[in-house]
């Protein structure tokens, strides 16, 4: 890893409050993420994945969430311990957010306009002129077409893909060092998503901003980050170079996941499934979490949490038998 | 279209369906129609698949439902087994009806809560006409054996199951009748890979185990891909090309196939491509450009895309595409590694 990691999150343990007790749904993960990088984490619903970034964006519903422990630390900083107007001054302006969901992320009674500028000035001194100017360049820097004529339509007269790009231009519109975007071009269609995708990877590398990206989909971190990592039941499987984690997997929930996406290019007569479902938080194994669904698990297995090795330079898996190689 | 060998499963011919746009509170005046199908023809054969893919809007689940008659067409023919569905009396079409189910996309609101699974399985036999028995309730046991959930089941609410149980418990729904052929509308796309790869290949071992016909909508290319024999492709109302896979996948000749293809992103960073992106999102669809519905996007279009309307051009035996320029676009899969 590089001398000082942009963010770096140790050992966040994420728990819930229910009726039938607490829940954790992130536990114990740790990962960095350096200046100008691209970390994609993937996993199935009910990873913990959205959950890993609501806490780091200090967005978390509380109660019923609460940060149980570890640290979150932005440029040296740790953003849990920060009073929270200090940690609203960096939302938005050293930190930027996109959601999935373009049609509920924008208010649907202010003009584009008004909810851009307001972004910017409540992160600058700027005058409302200033600030105008600035969100019509933004806008352009989108790919928004006539963004003069644009910034002054509400959000219901915009597509999703375009709404999606005024998200972006309003996450980026302070510069950012870091943005977090959960599951960017889920709610897309697959043209759309191309160009949603092309607009985020050469605004990174014009703006030099890291983005820790966060999906379901395969296909998204393979054209689009620079390291991964795979989370299952709260917890990160895998770790790793995104060409060692496609070409050489070595948790078998990694392997599991890549054998059944269907693939376009290859053709294979049937696929592979992961059996059973994903565990209930309120009743997960007690060794390695995967252990259930598990075609390679050994007894030792299911006795304790498998620790995290590091298999070749800056890949990891928390598998006892991920030294073997993979199975895939 | 060259026509088939034998008499197929399900013809449909022209099919078209305007939905009114209406304005006005007490008075309603139609102020314009949204052409969401618009002379569309396909045929599902005997055991077969035919994948029918789409961009949000582009009327593939209008379509799906139509061939069902759950809405009523605006023109057209739908033949079942040469029967004609459409214009066939109630009584007809409830008859008919019992060989055709569908599979929806969301396990979550297709099932009443309020109902137990073996209810949810045995309300299609009962619609039609069946009586509550020892019988039924063996043959809802017996359903829920068949898609890989345990018969104890049958007692329990939709509630207590995750999103791919639920989608299993829809399956054995659409099963209790013993049709010929299902409408899988979307039925995998809310399930996560794991589990979406579970539901595919049970869909897989039923069509051979009971020689079922699948008309299967999705908007991802790669399960259409793995699951179909054909493949139509939509855009706007309209089927743009329609092939079987294998050449549809390796050589797509109208540029929106081409496009749509380009555009997934591939799970293997070798493959990172760099592409020639479509601009501009899809008009609407009550008011689609004249000519050619896709010469607003497309990379080819000149004045006479513009201006008419392709007609279906038969680019190799059995692989149709409607576009003007078929023959001087180049068929190349977008998919080919460019490194």
């Amino acid at each position: 890893m590089a001398a000082q990691p942009l963010l770096s999150v140790r050992n966040l343990r994420t728990v819930f409050g229910t009726m039938q007790g607490e829940v954790t749904a992130v536990d114990d993960v740790s990962f960095d993420v350096a200046p100008g990088e691209v970390l994609g984490i993937v996993g199935e619903s009910g990873s913990g994945k959205s959950v890993t970034a609501l806490s780091i964006m200090g967005l978390l519903p509380q109660p019923p969430g609460r940060v149980a422990g570890g640290e979150i630390l932005f440029e040296g900083r740790d953003l849990l311990k920060l009073p929270r107007s200090e940690l609203r001054r960096m939302r938005g302006s050293a930190i930027g957010m996109i959601f999935q969901e373009p049609m509920t992320s924008l208010n649907p009674v202010f003009s584009i306009g008004d909810q851009i500028t307001e972004t910017i000035r409540v992160h600058e001194r700027i005058g409302a002129a200033a600030a105008r100017t600035r969100g019509i360049e933004m806008l352009e820097k989108v790919g928004i077409p006539s963004p003069q004529r644009r910034i002054d339509d509400f959000p219901h007269q915009l597509s999703g893909g375009m709404r999606q790009r005024v998200m972006i231009a309003m996450a980026l519109s302070c510069s950012p060092r870091l943005l977090l975007a959960d599951e960017p071009t889920t709610a897309l269609d697959v043209t759309i998503q191309a160009q949603i995708l092309d607009l985020l990877r050469d605004l990174q590398r014009e703006m030099g901003m890291a983005i820790v990206v966060i999906t379901h989909n395969m296909g998204v971190i393979a054209e689009f980050a620079d390291r991964v990592a795979v989370m299952y039941a709260g917890r990160i499987a895998e770790e790793g170079p995104v060409g060692r984690i496609f070409d050489a997997p070595t948790h078998p929930y990694t392997a599991g996941l890549l054998a059944s996406t269907p693939d376009l290019v290859g053709e294979v007569p049937r696929l592979r499934t992961i059996p059973g479902t994903l565990p209930s938080l309120y009743e997960l194994p007690p060794g390695c979490r995967f252990a259930p669904r598990c075609d390679r698990r050994v007894e030792a297995c299911e006795s304790g949490r498998p620790a995290t090795q590091e298999i070749e330079p800056g890949h990891f898996a928390a598998c006892i038998r991920a030294r073997e190689g993979a199975s895939a | 279209m060259s026509a088939p060998p034998e008499v197929p499963l399900l013809r449909v011919e022209n099919l078209t369906k305007h939905f009114p746009v209406t304005d006005g509170f007490f008075v309603k005046r139609e102020v314009g129609r949204v052409r969401a199908v618009d002379d569309v023809s396909f045929h599902v054969g005997q055991g077969e698949t035919l994948g029918l893919v789409g961009e949000s809007g582009c009327g593939k689940s209008t379509t799906g439902r139509l061939v069902l008659r759950l809405i009523e067409p605006t023109s057209g023919k739908v033949e079942i087994e040469g029967r004609d569905f459409l214009s066939s009396t109630p009584a007809e079409m409830r008859e008919l009806r019992k060989g055709m189910q569908i599979v929806f996309q969301d396990p979550y609101s297709s099932l009443n809560p309020r109902m137990t699974v073996e209810e949810i399985i045995l309300e299609p036999l009962y619609v039609q006409g069946a009586r509550p028995g020892p019988d039924m309730a063996r043959r809802a046991r017996k359903l829920l054996e068949t898609v890989g959930l345990s018969p104890n089941h049958v007692i329990r609410y939709p509630h207590e199951f995750s999103g791919g149980q639920r989608q299993r418990i829809g399956i054995a729904r659409a099963l209790a009748p013993q049709p010929r052929f299902i409408v899988c509308d979307e039925a995998v796309s809310a399930l996560d890979v794991s589990v979406q790869a579970q539901i595919v290949n049970l869909l897989q071992d039923l069509q051979e185990e009971f020689r079922l016909s699948y008309l299967f909508i999705a908007h991802d290319l790669a399960v259409v891909k793995h699951i179909s024999d054909r493949v139509a492709v939509m855009y706007l109302g309209k089927i743009v090309e329609q092939a079987d896979k294998a050449s549809l996948y390796a050589s797509p000749r109208h540029p929106y196939t081409q496009a749509l293809l380009a555009s997934i992103p591939v799970p293997n960073p070798r493959l990172r491509r760099p592409r020639a992106r479509l601009t501009g999102d899809v008009p609407s669809a009550m008011a689609p450009p004249a000519g050619c519905r896709f010469n607003t996007r497309c990379p080819h279009a000149t004045d006479l895309c513009r201006t008419q309307e392709p007609p279906a051009i038969e680019a190799a035996p059995g692989h149709v595409a409607a576009c003007h320029h078929v023959a001087s676009i180049p068929a190349v899969s977008p998919l080919a590694p460019q490194l």
